[in-house]
């Protein structure tokens, strides 16, 4: 045992020796002909998907930054940290960030680790934007800014768009109670309901447990006498519920957010002809025809070889806004953190942006984006804007 | 009165190794400080010095149950959620009421050992009559139920008091200005900031005096004699079942303390698989076998380097997670395999035996 102690002690030793050795650097002063992009989110373990498609979709649009010239003459640099889908990890992905330089941050990916960096880049006053942090805390000081939809914004929209199209008068709600996103989205709908032409008749609720059958919450809502489903989740679980009510032979419509994006592709062994006529509230989809997402699909199916979700679809505009307040703003790399950040902040407001998420995109001071979500409906195995 | 204390030091074992055991956390402390008052340190260390404070308490407070208790408990990430909860919402509650960090983060840590020794003795009483698998299968569930009544846990607090509900934050009927302190999965937002490394250091400190005095006192004995045989120590006379609660519950407190350290150290506190699940149990009980099952002192290292290294191994991108995992298996086949342990003890052999050759070449 004293022997393994000592082992232990030397690795110490060396770790320490080792932690320190990447700190001769001024986190302060970057370097002077790069901005430096630090990039967080999960790439191992269960949400590995949604952070892997970040980080690929923000290294495109850095590369195609760069090989068009960059940003007022100078490169991006991304540097992407794992987090594990935790929030302690999350703090160390940033300082590890910090350590390396980095002068903005692009993350976190999932909500509950978003608001646990804010604070963090609040004190450093960095600048943070999250292309897919949809919790209403997760822009809560000025310094952050998002790229998706927070979660009363969808929820509220789509109860808005079901009421305002009559598209049902009994409404079921499937919703997963340990997800943040999921009871984020359910909450404001149900609240956006309250004012709306249409009543909810059943919720229900599962958890990250027990995802695997829905048989029970289904029939509730056939019970029920629900003549449309909401699903305020992602698309794996949304394609076994699509599976289980085909199954049963119940056939209400089904209507969906973003996280439903991916479900004709993002499944293995799913028929996609049980998707048909599912109605979903997403800012992009991957076959609109329109020539920025046709090339952005294209070269990151080339790069990566699948098709791109709007997690990428967030990171890749993201990366852009990035692009057009550094424009606006003029600051350097050169100039300090706290600078940088003050610059954008200003110049995020008073941009523009056409992006794959909507056309025109614009923000406000809170840092919430103003764009218009799109309606479609899947048919012949197609999104088709509604 | 110096040589009196120098000669126990020599003669009395457990007084030397408990003092090293102190000394090397102090030693850590005093060069961290230094360090940063130097500013050597990363960034990327300075943030995880709370959380090595975290885990360290964690192992110890576990070495208690699986060393000296001699019962394998799996979940130990239970009572650490028990406490975190219970301490933010202490906090959050009275963010505005106590303005004074300092006295309002003692009360919190109070207040999450409270919290989670009463639990340790609400589960102990009716868990510790199980032995073995049957007790670990028992706290493996426990762990799992308390992570998923507090994802379902809704609290908020306006005017007329507090408003619970189990089923959405709509369902509290809060007024127009009350506000959602425990929002079920979305969990705990805004907790105060009041963990530092000092604090975090004092409580591991507070947390060895407690274990190792525990050991070495009439209580530990009788605790351990149950451990090495429960009908003999029965036998004499020992009250199995308060020594086994008391053991259980300390432990259970301390790592509620632990919780509370960990809540206060950043904002969000959610209950997930991977913080409060029984993954984090069987990481603390990494640490425990790592560091040597009854090593207090391994525990703290075995804790401190087993979290440090996947965020030292950053550099390796994608092999991360792999490089850790062969690390892991290697350093349990190091310490425990018999292969190993032979191999160990030769070599062990071979510098004593070189050493007094050496002598007795010397001599002759």
């Amino acid at each position: 045992m004293k022997r393994f102690n000592k082992v232990v002690s030397v690795v110490v030793a060396s770790a320490m020796v080792m932690a320190m050795a990447g700190c001769g650097s001024d986190a302060n002063n970057g370097s002077a002909d790069t901005y430096k992009i630090g990039g967080i989110g999960p790439t191992t373990g269960g949400a590995a998907a949604y952070g892997l498609a970040v980080q690929n979709a923000a290294q495109l649009a850095v590369d195609e930054i760069n090989a068009a010239g960059g940003v007022n003459g100078y490169k991006l640099e991304l540097n992407f940290q794992d987090d594990e889908l935790d929030a302690e990890k999350s703090v160390n992905a940033y300082n590890t960030l910090k350590d390396w330089g980095a002068q903005i941050i692009l993350g976190s990916v999932t909500s509950g680790c978003c608001i646990a960096v804010t604070d963090k880049t609040k004190a450093d006053n960095m600048f943070q934007l999250t292309p897919s942090g949809s919790a209403v805390a997760c822009t809560q000081y000025e310094n952050n800014f998002r790229v998706c939809f927070s979660d009363p914004a969808q929820g509220a929209a789509s109860a808005q768009y079901i009421g305002e199209n009559g598209l049902a008068s009994k409404v079921a709600i499937i919703y997963d109670s340990s997800d943040t996103y999921s009871t984020g989205i359910y909450e404001s709908f149900v609240n956006g309901a309250a004012s709306q032409p249409f009543e909810i008749v059943t919720e229900e609720a599962f958890t990250a447990d027990s995802k695997t059958d829905f048989s029970v919450q289904l029939q509730k809502a056939q019970d029920a006498g629900a003549d449309l489903v909401f699903l305020p989740i992602y698309y794996q679980e949304a394609s076994l519920i699509l599976t289980q009510a085909n199954g049963m032979g119940y056939a209400p419509k089904f209507f969906g957010v973003d996280g439903m994006d991916g479900i004709l592709t993002g499944v293995d062994n799913f028929d996609k002809s049980l998707a048909e006529g599912v109605m979903l509230l997403t800012p992009f989809a991957a076959d609109a025809t329109d020539d920025l997402t046709v090339k952005f699909v294209t070269s990151y199916q080339e790069k990566f070889g699948e098709i791109p979700n709007q997690f990428a679809a967030d990171a890749y505009d993201g990366v852009y806004a990035l692009k057009a307040a550094l424009e606006k703003s003029g600051v350097k790399p050169s100039d300090s953190v706290s600078d940088i950040c003050e610059g954008l902040k200003a110049a995020f407001v008073e941009i523009s942006i056409d992006g794959l998420t909507g056309a025109g995109i614009v923000w406000d001071a809170a840092g919430e984006p103003n764009k218009a979500p799109k309606a479609v409906i899947i048919e012949n195995g197609a999104y088709k804007a509604m | 009165m110096k040589a009196d204390f120098m000669k126990k030091l020599k003669s009395n074992k457990t007084l030397r190794s408990n003092l090293i055991t102190f000394g090397m956390v102090i030693l850590a402390y005093v060069i961290m400080e230094i360090l940063m008052a130097a500013g050597l340190l990363s960034n990327l260390l300075k943030g995880m010095l709370v959380p090595l404070c975290v885990y360290a308490i964690l192992a110890v407070s576990l070495n208690l149950t699986v060393g000296i208790l001699g019962e394998l408990s799996l979940g130990h990430a239970g009572f650490m959620c028990v406490g975190a909860f219970s301490s933010a919402f202490f906090s959050k509650c009275m963010q505005e009421a106590i303005p004074i960090a300092g006295v309002r983060f003692i009360l919190a840590i109070l207040i999450g050992a409270l919290c989670a020794g009463v639990f340790g003795i609400l589960i102990g009483i009716p868990v510790l009559r199980l032995k073995g698998d049957y007790l670990a299968i028992v706290t493996l569930a426990f762990g799992e139920i308390i992570k998923n009544l507090v994802n379902i846990l809704y609290i908020g607090i306006d005017e007329n008091g507090f408003h619970f509900s189990t089923k959405s934050s709509l369902d509290l009927n809060l007024s127009e200005n009350g506000k959602i302190i425990i929002q079920g999965a979305q969990g705990i937002t805004g907790t105060p900031n009041d963990s530092n490394f000092t604090v975090g250091i004092l409580l591991l400190l507070i947390t060895l005096i407690i274990v190792l005095n525990l050991i070495h006192s009439r209580d530990g004995r009788a605790i351990m004699a149950i451990r090495d045989n429960t009908i003999a120590a029965e036998s004499v006379g020992i009250n199995i079942t308060k020594y086994k609660l008391m053991a259980f519950s300390i432990s259970a407190a301390l790592a509620g303390v632990a919780g509370v350290l960990y809540a206060h150290n950043l904002s969000t506190l959610t209950a997930l698989p991977k913080n409060f699940g029984y993954n984090m149990s069987i990481m603390i009980l990494v640490f425990v076998v790592l560091g040597g099952i009854g090593n207090i002192r391994g525990s703290v290292i075995a804790a401190v380097v087993l979290t440090l290294l996947p965020e030292l191994l950053r550099g390796l991108n994608d092999y991360r997670m792999l490089i850790y995992a062969i690390v892991l298996i290697v350093m349990m086949l190091f310490n425990w395999a018999p292969v190993c342990i032979g191999w160990r003890e030769k070599i062990k052999y071979k510098m004593k035996s070189r050493k007094t050759v050496k002598n007795s070449g010397k001599e002759a």
